[in-house]
């Protein structure tokens, strides 16, 4: 590993309004980006973002929790915290991908899914249910990768992946470190050591089995080296594409279905 | 002693401090553990004492003001399945503790002696009106029916086989959600157990679930809401987020009604709410409504 932080100091990384969204990977990853919207039953929800994209001359979708950098635009993005039309509109791209036979790239970055009235009128459980059914039997390949806050099931919603992959600084957990603290010890402010307990940080993740690979970061990912690091997880990417060429669908399937049975 | 010395602060017997308690005590392990001891027990709801006879041959429902007491998995499986057809599978499997939790396993030891269970979740087989199906049912007695790696293990064993024996499941939803002290390993349990559905869904076969008081987080965000049929009890807490952590979060008081059963059914969530006294017969009709030439 490249540095030594702590599991506290990597969620306070993770959570820096410097770190890298979605829409900046996407851009200096991808030739080409086209977005498209909509959930076609009830709106667009901007904290989810996706649409049409090429990689080393081929077709692939790519979606992603996209969070803002100023207040004014994580207000629009509502802080990354995706509603219940977020999770469906990402299915609908799924769903769209594998009809026309694109590979899926998910990049995974949110506190969590909404929290509110309205996400429950709309049923968000069943928005996340409906996305880990269908993305479990998928005909095409995905790959997920967790860019900042994995955030519980809102992260996992779009983390049902063939392979998933966590940034070094990046984490992945049932629940927020103050959330755990408070439930467990009934004490919110205990969470820096909540985080050490809950096995968050990429590299717990790699030996527990959840993630296969960790993108290191020689300093923690920010614009001034964004470029470098989009350079190294393009190439990775393209390796993860040419794997998955070589197998059939329905290999595709059951190499997913025993990467969750394991657990 | 004078009318007005009665409403005065006094100080208590050595022998009244240990009789209150007691009672405090008792009262504890009833609220936490919702134990039926001696002869009563109290409705949580009207707070009159009901006997413990008339509960059970009134479906574990208040025969006073009509409130439903949550059943415990084993007798939940007595009042749907007929007589003496439940086989259980995957008895006493124990976790990897994958966090090693400190307290964890000690806590576990003690949840299995008071509740007499050995997790969140009872699966099997057994028949309803003669048709043949795999069943689980959660419980909130064990650890608030949160679910760890054992629950989504056997929730993922028991629809393996059913696509394998290619029978119905009928789940028994009851939970808080996510087992904590298992952090990441609870969460992909989610995946895990939807993924197994999915399997059981191509195959062309029938997965009722039927939503008890409460289901939230992490069971309702995955297997709960994926039943061709979506049941629920009068009543129940369904719902994602907890309500309390919504207000928390906005800072307002919830409506009334808000995320119970008739709300979900309100807003096309579930198929049907059903009273107990009517769930056998209504699951025995879907199943045969489901059933056609392989």
């Amino acid at each position: 590993m490249s540095s030594n932080f702590t599991p506290w100091e990597r969620v306070e990384i993770s959570r820096s309004p410097e770190r890298p969204t979605s829409l900046d990977y996407i851009s200096t990853i991808f030739d080409r980006y086209m977005s498209l919207h909509g959930d076609r039953l009830y709106g667009d929800d901007k904290a989810v973002v996706g649409g049409l994209a090429s990689i080393g001359g081929r077709a692939v979708t790519v979606i992603g929790q996209q969070k803002g950098r100023s207040t004014k635009e994580n207000i629009m993005r509502n802080f990354g915290m995706p509603l219940p039309e977020g999770y469906r509109k990402s299915l609908r791209l799924m769903r769209q991908a594998e009809k026309f036979h694109r590979p899926i790239i998910l990049f995974v970055d949110t506190p969590g899914a909404f929290c509110g009235i309205e996400a429950e009128e709309r049923e968000v459980g069943e928005a996340i249910a409906r996305n880990l059914f269908e993305m479990s039997n998928m005909k095409v390949p995905i790959l997920s990768i967790m860019i900042g806050e994995g955030g519980s099931g809102g992260a996992i919603a779009m983390a049902v992946g063939n392979e998933v992959w966590s940034m070094e600084n990046a984490t992945y957990s049932v629940l927020s470190p103050e959330g755990f603290a408070a439930i467990l010890w009934k004490d919110g402010n205990r969470a820096s050591e909540a985080a050490k307990v809950m096995k968050i940080t990429a590299q717990d993740l790699k030996e527990l089995g959840v993630v296969e690979e960790v993108i290191e970061e020689q300093e923690p990912a920010c614009i001034d080296n964004i470029l470098e690091i989009s350079e190294k997880m393009k190439g990775m990417i393209c390796d993860f594409l040419e794997r998955y060429d070589k197998m059939t669908p329905e290999q595709i399937v059951n190499q997913r279905y025993e990467r969750f049975r394991k657990f | 002693m004078p009318l007005k010395e009665m409403f005065k602060k006094r100080t208590l017997t050595p022998q009244e401090k240990k009789q209150a308690e007691r009672i405090r005590k008792a009262k504890d392990t009833l609220l936490e553990y919702q134990v039926p001891e001696g002869l009563f027990q109290k409705c949580s709801s009207c707070g009159k004492p009901v006997y413990n006879e008339d509960i059970i041959e009134n479906y574990y429902i208040c025969p006073y003001c009509g409130s439903y007491f949550r059943v415990r998995p084993r007798n939940r499986i007595a009042m749907v399945l007929d007589k003496g057809t439940f086989q259980e599978w995957d008895e006493r499997m124990e976790t990897s503790d994958p966090l090693n939790f400190p307290g964890y396993k000690k806590k576990l030891e003690r949840q299995k002696s008071v509740t007499n269970m050995d997790e969140a979740v009872i699966t099997g087989k057994g028949e309803i009106g003669g048709k043949e199906v795999v069943i689980a049912v959660m419980g909130a007695d064990f650890m608030m029916g949160s679910m760890g790696e054992v629950v989504g293990e056997k929730i993922t064993r028991a629809v393996e086989r059913a696509t394998e024996m290619r029978l119905p499941v009928i789940i028994f939803t009851c939970s808080g959600g996510a087992r904590m002290q298992e952090g990441i390993i609870s969460l992909m349990q989610m995946a895990k157990t939807s993924a197994a559905l999915r399997k059981h869904d191509e195959a062309g076969l029938l997965y009722i679930t039927v939503l008890t008081d409460p289901t939230t987080g992490g069971v309702t965000a995955s297997f709960a809401m994926l039943g061709d049929v979506i049941l629920a009890e009068p009543g129940a807490l369904v719902g994602f987020a907890g309500p309390r952590v919504i207000e928390q979060t906005i800072g307002q008081k919830l409506p009334e009604g808000f995320q119970r059963s008739e709300f979900l059914l309100e807003h096309g969530f579930v198929d049907k709410i059903v009273e107990r006294k009517n769930l056998r017969k209504v699951l025995n009709t879907i199943i045969r409504s489901c059933e056609y030439e392989q």
